[in-house]
């Protein structure tokens, strides 16, 4: 077996704090952990049962801990507000560094916005789309509440070293095609348990072409295919990015996939000739090029979301509105992903034309992606979303229908009130 | 307290002898499925329980031991640790499926509910009668008996030790030990 190793294994070795090999069973040491409204109730419940015979019942390590409020934020019911009092409590009592009460945005565009997320980490959150951080080069991955109760006393957690699928995507994204428009595809292609306990590492000149807001995007989804993470080998932009908020970071050049890494697959890509995609109901891998949807009538249109939030995103549909109003008879929610994503939004004049098409802007939340909160679609409602999920009652009854789609095609179809080939405005 | 119902003492099934009605799914079953996104805030087993597979299926009424059957990928989608908590709060006693989502699977087996995987799960239909021992499926409709796949040793030290808040307040005690021992 050659000495080679997958930049995952390069991780876990560190954090374990002994060389490890995909499918070891190993204690690793957690750089980073966050933990939302919706999860960390049940954390902090399950932390104080493991301390419970403790008279000091402190976090590990108030420093390496983000607490935010992203889900249901204001609170819209009594048990949010219930669920929220108790976190503050926690963040105060435990002297937890980075608390986001309700003003600061979606946690996967805040972890890497603040900061908080460096290349070569291991960062857990108790939410399913952590492994969002792999754009930056971590490992990051998502667990549940207990997993975090025992992250936030020991600041350690077991994993099985994943296998990896490498995805080589190659070739130039055409006019109005985009990162989105890729993942859904390789969602499409390897179904949603293709990549079930094992970490994507996505290659290619496609993918290092993108910025990191469109690299977040493909990290982002890498749990739609059963992936344990979705990491993308730091490059300058990456070092760039991390730079910015982090002054003293230093890049290591050993934080890549050495040449003879053991890999479960390689899956290579060429998508110069590639439509925009679109995942059909009720499932995310239930993936068309758009000539195969377009026309079908829609009620909503909801761009946002940790998927494609950011400004960068905004901008895109911007674009292409240009300045046209949303069609007769439909509605469309914008919600950008963070408050520095809003700002910027709002400064580059664009909150304004959003809603002189006719769309609402609402403050940063995870809104109607996860159907916990408002923007529901009712029975019989067809909704187009930039979001990350199209479950059956994802976002609201589950007679509504719900489709995938990039920034670009959500917004060509919010103008024509029917799902819309954004090449064709 | 939930303290109770969050943590197993051993993670083989219990009371061996009890007829299980089998509740059949298919494949890719979503926690968007087993628990919608506008429960979340609830965090009692039995009040989420209220709620599961609402939606989806409706006559999900299950009785105390019976168990979900499932296809590959079962439980995928969210971490919600509500889903599992919602399956323990309906009685359901174990999942037996081709293949589980990784988060769901690490959830289950935190909060002390069995997941069971077994390659034949096409032989059971919905309503079939299960006798579940560790190991073993005995399909008393068909008169069938099927093998599940044992749970990998790193796993089972787990939770053997009664799930992962049982380990982790040993791993601590522990640590204190030794730091005093100093």
């Amino acid at each position: 077996m050659s000495n080679d190793l997958t930049l995952t294994e390069k991780i876990f070795s560190r954090a374990a704090g002994k060389p490890v090999r995909a499918g070891d069973f190993v204690m690793a040491s957690i750089d980073r952990a966050m933990t939302h409204d919706i999860t960390g109730p049940l954390a902090v419940e399950g932390f104080y049962e493991i301390m419970r015979d403790e008279k000091e019942k402190k976090v590990w390590d108030p420093d390496k801990i983000v607490i935010l409020f992203d889900h249901q934020v204001p609170a819209d019911s009594l048990n949010a507000a219930k669920n929220h009092i108790l976190l503050r409590k926690f963040a105060k009592e435990q002297k937890i560094k980075h608390f986001y009460d309700l003003h600061e945005g979606v946690c996967h565009q805040v972890m890497p916005e603040k900061g908080h997320v460096l290349p070569g980490q291991l960062v857990v959150g108790s939410d399913s789309h952590t492994c969002a951080y792999g754009a930056l080069g971590a490992f990051g991955t998502g667990i549940g509440s207990t997993d975090m109760a025992a992250v936030l006393a020991l600041g350690k957690l077991w994993f099985r070293v994943p296998e990896t699928i490498k995805f080589v995507v190659d070739g130039k994204l055409g006019d109005r095609v985009y990162s989105k428009d890729i993942i859904l595809k390789l969602i499409g292609d390897v179904g949603a348990d293709g990549a079930r306990y094992k970490a994507c590492e996505y290659a290619g000149d496609a993918v290092h072409k993108l910025d990191m807001s469109q690299r977040m995007t493909i990290s982002n989804m890498a749990i739609e295919m059963g992936g344990k993470a979705g990491l993308i080998e730091p490059d300058k932009k990456t070092d760039a990015y991390v730079k910015e908020r982090n002054p003293k970071y230093k890049p290591d050049k050993d934080l890549k996939s050495d040449k003879k890494a053991v890999y479960s697959e390689v899956r290579e890509y060429d998508i110069s000739d590639m439509p925009p995609q679109v995942a059909c109901p009720h499932n995310v891998d239930n993936v068309v090029d758009i000539g195969k949807v377009e026309g079908k009538k829609i009620d909503q249109v909801f761009l946002g979301s940790c998927t494609n939030g950011r400004f960068e995103d905004l901008k895109i549909a911007a674009k292409v509105m240009d300045g046209r109003k949303i069609a007769k008879g439909i509605r469309m929610i914008v919600i950008p992903a963070s408050h520095t994503e809003y700002m910027k939004t709002l400064k580059a004049g664009l909150v304004e034309e959003f809603m002189n098409a006719g769309a609402i802007v609402e403050s940063p939340c995870c809104g109607p992606c996860m159907g916990g909160s408002f923007g529901l679609l009712g029975p019989g409602e067809v909704g187009l979303s930039t979001s990350n999920r199209n479950f059956k009652g994802r976002q609201g009854s589950p007679e509504a229908l719900v489709y995938l789609c990039s920034p670009a095609t959500a917004a060509a179809s919010a103008v024509k009130g029917k799902i819309t080939d954004p090449r064709s405005v | 307290m939930p303290a109770k119902s969050r943590s197993s003492k051993k993670l083989v099934v219990e009371n061996r002898k009890e007829l299980s009605r089998a509740w059949k799914f298919g494949d890719d079953i979503d926690t968007d499925a087993i628990i919608p996104g506008r429960f979340l805030t609830i965090n009692d087993p039995k009040e989420l329980a209220k709620h599961a597979f609402e939606g989806v299926r409706p006559d999900f009424k299950p009785s105390e031991g019976d168990v979900v059957v499932a296809g590959e990928n079962f439980g995928c989608g969210s971490s919600r640790e509500h889903a599992p908590l919602a399956l323990k709060g309906a009685g359901i006693k174990c999942v037996i499926a081709k293949s589980f989502a990784r988060i769901f699977f690490r959830n289950s087996i935190n909060i002390g509910l069995p997941m069971l995987e077994c390659k034949d799960i096409d032989r059971i239909a919905d309503g079939d009668i299960l006798e579940v021992e560790e190991g073993l499926i005995r399909n008393m409709t068909k008169n069938e008996t099927y093998h599940t796949t044992p749970l990998p040793e790193f796993l089972e030290e787990i939770v053997d030790s009664g799930g992962l808040i049982e380990y982790a307040r040993a791993l601590i005690a522990k640590e204190h030990k030794a730091k005093k021992n100093k």
